[in-house]
């Protein structure tokens, strides 16, 4: 009786072990088999290069190309923000600072990862915004810039955390060599601790990436929506989840309009499966020092 | 150029790694206190136990409150034992092939997806193909899915941290692979496990944008009766109220914010007390 239960649970907890298998391969399916139809009526070429975005007129038009440069201008500006202050960050964590003082630090850029991401788009429309608008004199304040600001808070702890986890995995033989030959605390951290860790940086920046290309409230909520091609990071623009955020809610089922939003969820299932895909082998990479 | 003696230049570059770090702890700090501060003044009884009045520019927040807790209820009785036995089965019983890292990359992959993805594809399959509708089961299945690689990630590294001295001694005793998970992994696994159940709750409780098209509502007039209504949540009406209803009175979005905030915060900090108790308590 007994082998027969344990027979039991055992199956139950394979079917288990391989749900995530499954709920990816569906997710990816079922994208795919809406985009592959949307395919057949509209060429794939015109929905990548297309610059207007027009679901809703006589002749519709399903361009995501100003999209993508919005989603791709939020995201470099949040990283050409978040980066350097993370790295240096997760130094200061990891090298300099006290082991109490340490704890309290990690503890509060941790803290940022449980603000929800309408409570940051909130603060950013009655805080940031009207700052952006009057401090670079121009006639709105929901930008780009604005959203990268934002984005750039949400990305910093995970940047910081796995590239201090990186950062202390460095073996302890290499910063002594360093110390013993003369070389000061900073520049063996520069040249040695830096260049070591170099690999799972580079993860934790794609990691980084991954989340802000993803995140949607914020996005919606401070940078303007506007699909026009941006000139300059000063401007509006609109990014791949904001069309579907804002988007899916009108359609009816079925409808090309319908179909052209899980194309869009589809580009951005193969940009994140492509970004943590290599971040992983970043992240192997570090391990196997 | 001029060239710092390599003390200074130490000095100099510890300044600056200071600089940054304080740049980056100082929003987390100033975005909780701005909200506290602007907040306070509207949170009473009132506030917290009544519907929305006049087109929610008054009255209270009970209907997004007891969404949150309902969906969230769901979301991780669904997600919990799912993701618990995956973890059972990737640290118990996976040989370390290929059959594995498979799964392992499924894992990582079902993390990175966008949480607005997670929203289409559970509109897609949950809301139109399996024609729940819009309503509290389609939205707790839509998370719970999202969630599951998070459970799976923490749970593995409790199971994990369980010496295998005492996987080993159980089996010398003639036990057998099951019994010894259920009667010697699992209870020394627990806090682990249960940190990060309560870290997970913390973030569901927070999300907008799985639920946006599958369970939530603009306004709903009582109070959610099965889990076949659509429903209020908090995030979702802090959301609402702050960009599409005009002259919205800012205090009350600040309470809402703050509502949600101190909820959040306060879900986070149990998961950070279960932990530093049961690390005291560890028999290892």
């Amino acid at each position: 009786m007994r082998k027969i239960v344990d027979t039991i649970i055992e199956k139950i907890i394979f079917l288990c072990g391989i749900s995530s298998v499954i709920f990816v391969i569906l997710i990816f399916s079922f994208l795919f088999i809406e985009s592959f139809v949307f395919f057949k009526d509209f060429s794939i070429i015109k929905f990548i290069t297309g610059r207007y975005w027009y679901p809703d007129s006589k002749l519709a038009l399903f361009g995501i190309f100003s999209l993508l440069v919005g989603s791709f201008l939020v995201t470099l500006g949040a990283c050409l923000i978040a980066v350097p202050i993370s790295i240096m960050t997760a130094l200061y964590i990891s090298e300099v600072a006290s082991k109490n003082v340490r704890d309290i630090l990690k503890s509060l850029v941790e803290l940022m990862v449980a603000i929800p991401s309408v409570v940051i788009g909130f603060i950013g429309m009655i805080v940031l915004v009207p700052c952006v608008k009057k401090l670079f004199n121009i006639p709105t304040g929901l930008t780009a810039f604005s959203g990268s600001v934002m984005l750039a808070f949400m990305a910093m702890p995970t940047i910081v955390t796995i590239s201090e986890d990186a950062i202390r995995s460095v073996p302890w033989q290499y910063k002594e060599g360093a110390l013993a030959l003369g070389a000061t605390k900073w520049q063996t951290m520069r040249w040695i601790v830096l260049k070591t860790a170099r690999p799972g940086i580079i993860a934790a920046t794609m990691l980084g990436i991954g989340r802000v290309i993803g995140e949607t409230m914020t996005v919606i909520m401070i940078t303007g929506n506007s699909s026009r091609i941006p000139h300059s990071i000063f401007e509006p623009v609109r990014t791949m989840t904001a069309v579907i955020a804002t988007e899916i809610g009108e359609t009816v089922n079925g409808s090309m309009h319908y179909k052209a939003l899980f194309s869009i969820g589809l580009v951005l299932f193969l940009i994140t499966f492509l970004i943590n895909f290599v971040a992983d082998l970043f992240l192997e990479k570090n391990k196997n020092k | 150029m001029i060239r710092l003696s390599p003390k200074l230049s130490q000095k100099f570059s510890y300044l600056i790694l200071f600089l940054a770090t304080t740049l980056a702890i100082t929003p987390v700090i100033v975005i909780i206190f701005i909200i506290v501060k602007n907040g306070m003044s509207v949170i009473n009884w009132e506030f917290l136990a009544s519907m929305p009045k006049n087109g929610m520019r008054d009255g209270g927040v009970l209907p997004a409150i007891v969404g949150t807790f309902v969906i969230v209820t769901c979301t991780i009785i669904l997600t919990l034992p799912t993701g618990l036995c995956a973890a059972i089965y990737l640290n118990e019983y996976a040989r370390d092939n290929i059959f594995a890292r498979v799964i392992k990359l499924g894992i990582l992959n079902l993390a990175g997806v966008p949480s607005v993805v997670y929203g289409l594809f559970g509109f897609g399959i949950f809301v139109m193909f399996l024609k729940l509708g819009v309503s509290i089961i389609a939205g707790a299945l839509t998370l719970s899915i999202m969630e599951l690689p998070v459970i799976i990630t923490t749970s593995r590294n409790a199971l994990n941290s369980v010496p295998y001295s005492f996987r080993e001694a159980s089996w010398a005793l003639g036990v057998s692979r099951w019994q010894t998970i259920r009667h010697i992994v699992l209870p020394n696994a627990l806090p682990g496990i249960m940190t990060g159940a309560v870290l997970s709750i913390a973030r569901i409780s927070g999300e907008t944008a799985p639920i946006l098209f599958t369970a939530a509502a603009f306004y709903v007039p009582h109070l959610p009766h099965s889990i076949f209504d659509q429903v209020m949540t908090l995030p979702y009406h802090l959301y609402i109220i702050s960009t599409q209803i005009p002259n919205m009175p800012n205090n009350i979005i600040f309470g809402t914010a703050l509502i949600l905030l101190v909820m959040v915060l306060a879900i986070s900090f149990v998961a950070i007390f279960v932990r530093i108790y049961f690390r005291k308590h560890r028999k290892w």
